[in-house]
C-alpha cells in the first residue's frame, strides 16, 4: 500500500474553503462601496482602492492557488501511484504559501502595492512567492518523475502547464529595482510595460484559471461520474492549442491604446482562435458526464460540475468576442469585463472548485460522502442564482454605460457626463450585491457540511477500501 | 520595428497558424489499435480510462474558420510586422476620422449661436443644452453637476465672484485658468495673531467670535489681509480674493479660516482653451452666467 501524503492535502483543502469565505466576503463589502460609497466609513484601510485588489488576490491566489495546489498534489499522487516527492518540501510549500497570503492581508490594505493589477505583491513578498513556487515544482514534477504508471495522465499536463507558465509570468512581470523594503519600480516601462503586464494578466486568467482548473476538471469529473475521458485526441489537441495561443491574447486588454496597431490585431486574432481550444475543454468534460444524466437527480456534485463546465463555455466564448475591437471598443472600462470575468471566475473557476471539494472530502477523511447531500443541493441552487443575478445585472449595465459614454448628440457634445451612467448604474450594483451575498451564503454552507463531514457524523469508511479500488 | 523584429513577427505567426492546422490534421487522423471498449487502455488511479472517440466534426470546422478567418484580418488589418495590411487602416487615422466629423457637426450647429450676444443666447433653449451638456463633461467634476461647487471650488449659480462675474471674466477665467494664491502667514502672524485676525473675520461676516481678539486682530488684519482682500474685507477680483463678509465659504466653512491663515491656500482651476475650442467655451461661458443670471 502507497504511503500517500494525504496530510498536506487535508490542509490546502481546509485553506481553500477559509480563504474562499474571506475573499468573497471582501468582495461583498466593494460591491456594497460602489453602490453606496460611504461604507468604507471614512476609514483609509477600508476604501475600495485597498480592498479592491485584497479581494482580487483573496480569491485568486488564496483560494484558487490552496485549490489548485491541493487537488495538483492529490491528483499527481493517486494518478502516478506513487507518495509524494518529499513530504517535508510539500509541508514548507503549503506554510511559504499561506505566509504569502498572510504578507498580501498585511500589506494591501495599508496602501502597499506595486499597482500592478492581479500582481500588487510588494516585492519581498515576490520574492517569497519564488521560492516557494520552485520549491512546489520540485514536490510536484519531483512526483510525476518517480511516477509508477506508464503514461502521465491528462489532468497532469494542465498542472503541469500551470505550474510552469505561472513561474514565468510572476518572475518576468515583477522584474523590478527595489528602492526599499516595500517600494520599487519596474524595469520596463511606458507600453512595453503594459503589455508586460497584460501578458501576464491575460495568461493569468490562461495557465492558473484555466489550465490550473481543467486540471482540476479532467480528473474529479470523469471519477464522480465514474466514467471514462470523452476523448483522448481532443484533450491533446485542445492542450496543446490551448496553452500556445493563450501567450499571444494578452494585447486584447490594449485596444485602442498606444499599443501599436499590429500588436493589437495579433492579440485579437489570437483571442478569436482561443474559442476552438477552450470549448474542446468544455466538450471534452460535457461528454464525459453525457451518459450519466441519471446521475444528475441524485448527485448535486455532478449538476455543479455540468453548470460548471457551461459557464467555461460561455465565458470563453464571450471573451474572444470582447477581444474583437469594435465589441471592445462598447465594452472596454465598463461593468461588462466584471461581468465577464466573474461569469468565469464564480460560474467556472469557484463552481468547479467547489464541485471537486465536495468528491474530495469525503475521499482525504474517508467518509461514505459528505454530510448533507440535501445541503450541496441547496449549494447548488444558490449559488447558480448568485452567479446568474450577478452576471445578468453587470451585463445590462456594461452594455448601457458603453452606449452612454459614447452618445454624441447632433451638435456633437456628449450627451450624458460621467456621472450620469453611475446614477444609471445604481440599481445594478444592487442587484450584483445579491448575486454576490447568495454566492457567498453557498460557501459559508458548503463550510458548514464540510466540518460536519470531517467532524465524522458520518460512517468511516475502511482505509483499504479505497487503497484496493486504487491498485485494481 | 527593424527588419529583424518584422521578420520575426511573421514567421511566428505564420508557424504558429500552420501549427494549429497539423496538429488537427496529424491528431484526427492518427491511427491506433481498436480495442473493443474503445478506450486507449490507459487506467489510472484504478478506474480512470479515455475512450479514443473522433473530435466532433463541427468543433474542427470552428477551428480552422478561426484561422481562415485570422488569415484574411491579417492580409485586411495591419497585424504581420510593417506590413500595413491592403486596407490601410490605422487607429490614429480612425480616431481622426471620427473627431474631424464631430467637430464638423459641431461648427456647423454653433455657427448659429457664435454671433449672438450673451443675453440672447442664455434664453436660447438650444444653446444652453449644449453648454449644460459642455459643463457636464468638463467642469462637474470639480464644480457639481449642479455647479452648486464642493470644498475648494466656487458654487457658480450665487452672485458670489472671486474674479468677476460678468460674461466677459467668466470667458477669461475659462480660457487662461486662475491660480487663487492666498500665502501662509503662520511665520507673520504666529498662533495667537492667527486667532486674533480668525476672530476679526468672524467679525466681518457677523459671525460668533471673542470681540476682544477681534479688536486686537483689526490691526493685524489692515498689514497683512487689507493688501488683497481690502480694507473693508470685501475682496478683490483682480486678485481673486474672496470678499469675507457674506458668509460665503470657499474652502467649506469659517472653521478652516485659522488652518487657512496658517498654512494658506493654493487654488487652481485649469485653463480650457487647449481642451475647448473658443465656440464651446462661449458656450459653457453662456450657461454659467445664466446660472445666477436667470430673468
Amino acid at each position: 500500500m502507497i504511503d500517500f501524503n494525504d496530510k498536506v492535502v487535508k490542509q490546502f483543502t481546509i485553506a481553500t474553503i477559509f480563504w474562499g469565505i474571506v475573499g468573497m466576503l471582501v468582495g461583498v463589502i466593494i460591491a456594497v462601496q460602489l453602490a453606496w460609497p460611504a461604507f468604507n466609513f471614512d476609514i483609509p484601510w477600508l476604501t475600495y482602492s485597498r480592498l479592491r485588489p485584497l479581494h482580487t488576490n483573496a480569491v485568486i491566489f488564496a483560494f484558487g492557488g490552496n485549490a489548485l495546489l491541493g487537488t495538483s498534489m492529490y491528483v499527481a499522487q493517486r494518478t502516478c501511484q506513487v507518495k509524494l516527492f518529499s513530504n517535508t518540501l510539500a509541508s514548507v510549500v503549503f506554510w511559504g504559501y499561506q505566509l504569502v497570503i498572510v504578507g498580501a492581508a498585511l500589506t494591501l490594505p495599508f496602501g502597499f502595492t506595486q499597482g500592478k493589477e492581479y500582481a500588487e505583491l510588494i516585492w519581498p513578498l515576490d520574492v517569497l512567492l519564488t521560492v516557494v513556487w520552485v520549491l512546489y515544482a520540485i514536490v510536484y514534477f519531483g512526483t510525476i518523475a518517480t511516477r509508477t504508471v506508464k503514461h502521465i495522465y491528462v489532468a497532469n499536463w494542465f498542472y503541469a502547464a500551470f505550474i510552469i507558465t505561472i513561474a514565468v509570468l510572476h518572475i518576468v512581470n515583477n522584474l523590478a529595482v527595489p528602492v526599499n523594503w516595500h517600494l520599487s519600480y519596474p524595469v520596463f516601462s511606458g507600453a512595453v510595460d503594459a503589455l508586460t503586464q497584460w501578458w501576464y494578466g491575460h495568461n493569468a486568467v490562461g495557465f492558473f484559471l484555466t489550465a490550473g482548473f481543467l486540471g482540476m476538471m479532467y480528473y474529479f469529473v470523469p471519477k464522480q461520474a465514474g466514467r471514462p475521458v470523452y476523448s483522448y485526441r481532443l484533450s491533446i489537441v485542445h492542450f496543446w492549442a490551448l496553452v500556445s495561443t493563450y501567450m499571444w491574447a494578452g494585447p486584447h486588454h490594449l485596444q485602442y491604446t498606444s499599443l501599436p496597431d499590429w500588436a493589437q490585431s495579433l492579440g485579437m486574432v489570437f483571442s478569436l482562435i482561443l474559442l476552438a481550444p477552450s470549448w474542446g475543454g468544455m466538450i471534452n468534460g460535457m461528454m464525459t458526464l453525457s451518459g450519466a444524466w441519471d446521475k444528475l437527480r441524485s448527485d448535486p456534485i455532478i449538476k455543479m460540475m455540468i453548470v460548471a463546465l457551461s459557464f467555461y463555455g460561455m465565458s470563453t466564448f464571450e471573451g474572444p468576442m470582447m477581444s474583437i475591437k469594435t465589441v471592445n471598443a462598447l465594452s472596454h472600462y465598463t461593468d461588462w469585463t466584471i461581468g465577464h470575468v466573474h461569469s468565469g471566475a464564480l460560474g467556472w473557476v469557484a463552481l468547479m472548485t467547489m464541485a471537486s471539494m465536495y468528491s474530495l472530502v469525503p475521499r482525504l477523511w474517508r467518509r461514505d460522502g459528505m454530510y448533507s447531500t440535501q445541503l450541496i443541493n441547496v449549494h447548488f441552487w444558490i449559488a447558480t442564482l448568485g452567479i446568474v443575478l450577478y452576471i445578468a445585472s453587470m451585463w445590462i449595465a456594461g452594455v448601457m454605460q458603453g452606449l452612454m459614454w459614447r452618445e454624441v448628440d447632433a451638435n456633437g457634445s456628449l450627451v450624458y457626463s460621467h456621472v450620469e451612467s453611475i446614477e444609471a448604474t445604481f440599481p445594478y450594483y444592487v442587484i450584483r450585491i445579491i448575486g454576490g451575498l447568495l454566492f457567498l451564503i453557498g460557501a459559508v454552507i458548503q463550510a458548514y457540511n464540510t466540518y460536519k463531514t470531517i467532524k465524522g457524523d458520518k460512517a468511516e469508511v475502511a482505509v483499504n477500501a479505497e487503497a484496493a479500488g486504487a491498485n485494481a | 520595428m527593424s527588419n529583424f523584429w518584422h521578420w520575426t513577427v511573421i514567421i511566428v505567426v505564420v508557424l504558429h497558424l500552420l501549427a494549429y492546422l497539423w496538429l488537427l490534421f496529424a491528431t484526427s487522423k492518427k491511427k491506433t489499435d481498436k480495442r473493443s471498449d474503445n478506450t486507449t487502455g490507459h487506467v489510472w488511479d484504478g478506474d480512470l480510462k479515455e475512450w479514443d472517440n473522433p473530435m466532433p466534426r463541427w468543433w474542427l470546422w470552428l477551428f480552422v474558420i478561426t484561422i481562415v478567418f485570422s488569415v484574411a484580418y491579417l492580409y485586411l488589418y495591419p497585424g504581420m510586422g510593417n506590413f500595413k495590411g491592403s486596407k490601410e487602416w490605422t487607429s490614429i487615422n480612425r480616431f481622426e476620422t471620427n473627431y474631424a466629423a464631430v467637430t464638423d457637426a459641431r461648427n456647423k450647429s454653433f455657427a448659429g449661436f457664435i454671433n449672438k450676444p450673451v443675453d440672447e443666447l442664455i434664453k436660447d433653449d438650444q444653446a444652453m443644452l449644449i453648454g449644460s451638456r459642455i459643463f457636464a463633461n468638463n467642469c462637474a467634476q470639480c464644480h457639481a453637476s449642479d455647479a452648486q461647487g464642493a470644498v475648494g471650488f466656487p458654487n457658480l449659480t450665487d452672485d458670489d465672484w472671486n474674479w468677476g462675474g460678468e460674461f466677459d471674466d467668466i470667458v477669461t477665467t475659462l480660457n487662461n485658468g486662475r491660480m487663487g494664491v492666498m500665502p501662509a502667514f503662520a511665520p507673520a502672524l504666529g498662533e495667537d495673531g492667527t486667532k486674533q485676525v480668525a476672530a476679526y473675520v468672524r467679525s466681518l461676516s457677523g459671525i460668533e467670535h471673542d470681540a476682544a481678539l477681534a479688536a486686537e486682530g483689526q490691526t493685524k488684519f489692515g498689514m497683512f489681509c487689507a493688501a488683497c482682500h481690502g480694507p473693508d474685507g470685501k475682496g478683490q477680483d483682480m486678485f481673486g480674493a474672496p470678499n469675507l463678509t457674506d458668509d460665503i465659504w470657499l474652502h467649506g466653512s469659517h472653521e478652516i479660516i485659522e488652518t487657512g491663515l496658517y498654512e494658506g491656500f493654493n487654488g487652481n482651476m485649469p485653463a480650457q482653451k487647449d481642451i475647448l475650442d473658443e465656440n464651446r467655451i462661449k458656450l459653457v461661458a453662456a450657461y454659467v452666467y445664466s446660472l445666477s443670471n436667470k430673468e
